[in-house]
């Protein structure tokens, strides 16, 4: 447990540091699809979700873990759906170059 | 036993490559040229990450789970299908739908679990569900503001900041003493509701001007809680993605309190709504000009630099194409058009690239309130659509204005101004705009969308 703590706050830290430097870069004429985006990479809380519905350990467990993968699994297809329709919007006035 | 650990290294190598197509995702996304790749990679990396878990040796049961997910794609199409200008609202509604997912998966945890949860697990537990539950209501509250099914004026009263600090103080208590004591069952239900509360009385006061910031810190707190939720489960991926997520919504919230020259304690505490009641006295002496749609079309004709500075009220009004329309009306005349975009012009960052993205206008003519400033005093005409507050001049000059030391876009320096606006009511804080009357400015009342569509009718009736 020990050391499995101190892996997982080096991994935290690590990406958070990779997360502060790759956003950075990113253009405002981005932050709305950035944000919808990150909504739908964050959906992947629904492994945790999907192990505890099928573990199935109590009904308790089991029904809070169906409500969480509805809502998750939402985040996922609805997050990527509108990214890609906000992203296929974008057009440059300039030809692109090959 | 050896398969055993033999599918579990698998699971472990298919999360890693999930791991890395989310970092590829998000690097694509710095350009509009690749951004639509780094969808695809996330996609990809999803997938990947939900077919390995499901290898997952302890799953007995796969029936929910197919239930589950087909509900959850089902729910998610109409809500990738919602229409351009409501996708603030969406967003802060799937920031809700995280933010659950990540409370009931710990608080299934917790009740699993108990008594015997070591210290540190309790405490990113508690961090988890009460991030995850002040999220979830407080998003949810922010989407019902964005919807109009709720009051977007803010709402104060004596005490608040002292109550919602409170709440927030003793659930962080009932945490502490759960973190000590994890067999304490009867409180956990405490440490679910008391944020949730919070949640709801955090956004109350909150106007609309407010929402981007808000809306930025809520997607900070929904990817802390995932990554929370990855302590506890020990699970990489959760950690990298949540660790991703947080701090993409830290460095947004931060890019909108600093256009917006305050910190997110004054968000969040400093009820813009309140100080400025008094700002708005003090302007019947003052004269405005104002001019029609024909007048208008004369001088934009006229006209070899125009830029056009959009604001929320084109978003209500509708407007982004017929603004279209008035770009090409005048592109084809020569007149050189570009979009001058504050950082929070809308209702969450990014929100009127997006429209006028929609609205068929290359990106390129879309640019950063840093990259136009300087250009304004050479500019013929500004273009105000339905902006306000991000053209105050007062930000620069009057110690006293409530937002003065807010970065602006710098249109009273262009050659001429037009403003067009409903009516000379203050704007949504209340704070009255003194370019409205100055000598440059032409005010053109009406309703955005048909103004705009006049002026365009203009327009073409003389060529």
């Amino acid at each position: 447990m020990g050391s499995n703590l101190i892996d997982a706050l080096f991994i935290f830290m690590l990406a958070a540091f990779i997360g502060f430097e790759v956003i950075r870069r990113i253009s405002p004429l981005l932050h709305t699809p950035l944000m919808s985006l990150t909504n739908a990479l964050d959906a992947i809380a629904v492994v945790g979700a999907i192990i505890l519905v099928g573990e199935h350990k109590s009904t308790f467990s089991t029904a809070l873990g169906v409500v969480a993968v509805i809502a998750a699994t939402s985040n996922a297809v609805g997050g990527f759906l509108i990214t890609d329709r906000m992203l296929k919007m974008f057009k440059t006035s300039r030809p692109t170059k090959p | 036993m050896m398969t055993f650990a033999g599918s579990q290294q698998i699971i472990e190598v298919i999360y890693l490559l999930a791991s890395a197509l989310f970092i590829f995702s998000l690097k694509w996304m710095s350009s509009p040229a690749t951004a639509r790749r780094g969808v695809w990679a996330g996609e990809i990396g999803m997938v990947l990450a939900i077919a390995g878990t499901l290898l997952h040796h302890g799953i007995v049961d796969y029936k929910w789970i197919a239930v589950a997910l087909v509900l959850g794609a089902g729910i998610g199409v109409p809500l990738g299908l919602v229409q351009m200008t409501a996708v603030p609202q969406r967003t802060a509604l799937s920031h809700a739908f995280g933010a659950l997912c990540v409370t009931l998966v710990g608080t299934a945890e917790f009740y699993l679990r108990t008594p015997d949860v070591p210290r540190f697990m309790m405490a990113v537990l508690s961090m988890e569900v009460i991030l995850g539950s002040l999220t979830f209501t407080g998003s949810l509250m922010a989407a019902g503001k964005l919807q109009e099914v709720l009051p977007q004026r803010p709402l104060t009263y004596r005490g608040q900041n002292f109550v919602n600090l409170s709440l927030l103080a003793i659930s962080i208590g009932l945490a502490a003493y759960l973190v000590l004591h994890p067999g304490a069952k009867q409180l956990f239900p405490g440490m679910i509701g008391i944020p949730l509360l919070f949640g709801i009385l955090m956004v109350v006061p909150i106007g609309g001007a407010d929402m981007p910031t808000v809306i930025s810190l809520l997607n900070s707190y929904a990817g802390l809680s995932a990554a929370a939720m990855g302590f506890v489960l020990d699970s990489k991926l959760l950690i990298i993605a949540g660790a991703l997520d947080g701090s993409s919504g830290l460095i947004l919230s931060v890019i909108m309190s600093k256009a917006m020259n305050r910190s997110f304690t004054n968000v969040l505490f400093g009820a813009f709504g309140q100080v400025q009641t008094s700002a708005a006295t003090d302007q019947e002496a003052k004269t405005v000009r104002s001019a029609t749609a024909e007048e208008a079309a004369a001088i934009l004709s006229a006209a070899n630099k125009v830029v056009v500075v959009p604001g929320y009220g084109m978003a209500v009004a509708q407007a982004q194409h017929k603004v279209r329309e008035l770009y090409d009306a005048l592109s084809k005349r020569g007149v050189d058009v570009r979009f001058a975009i504050h950082p929070v012009a809308g209702r969450m960052p990014g929100h009127m690239n997006v429209l006028l993205a929609e609205a068929d206008i290359p990106y390129d003519r879309l640019l950063d309130m840093d990259e136009i400033n300087g250009d304004f005093p050479q500019t013929d005409v500004a273009l105000v659509i339905g902006a306000n507050d991000v053209t105050n001049p007062a930000a620069r000059t009057d110690a006293n204005s409530p937002i003065f030391g807010m970065p602006i876009l710098d249109v009273d320096k262009a050659r001429t101004a037009m403003v067009i606006k409903r009516g000379m009511s203050p704007g949504f804080a209340g704070i009255d705009n003194p370019l409205y009357y100055l000598d440059r400015t032409l005010m053109l009342f009406g309703d955005a969308k048909s103004f705009v569509g006049n002026i365009v009718r203009e327009l073409g009736g003389q060529g």
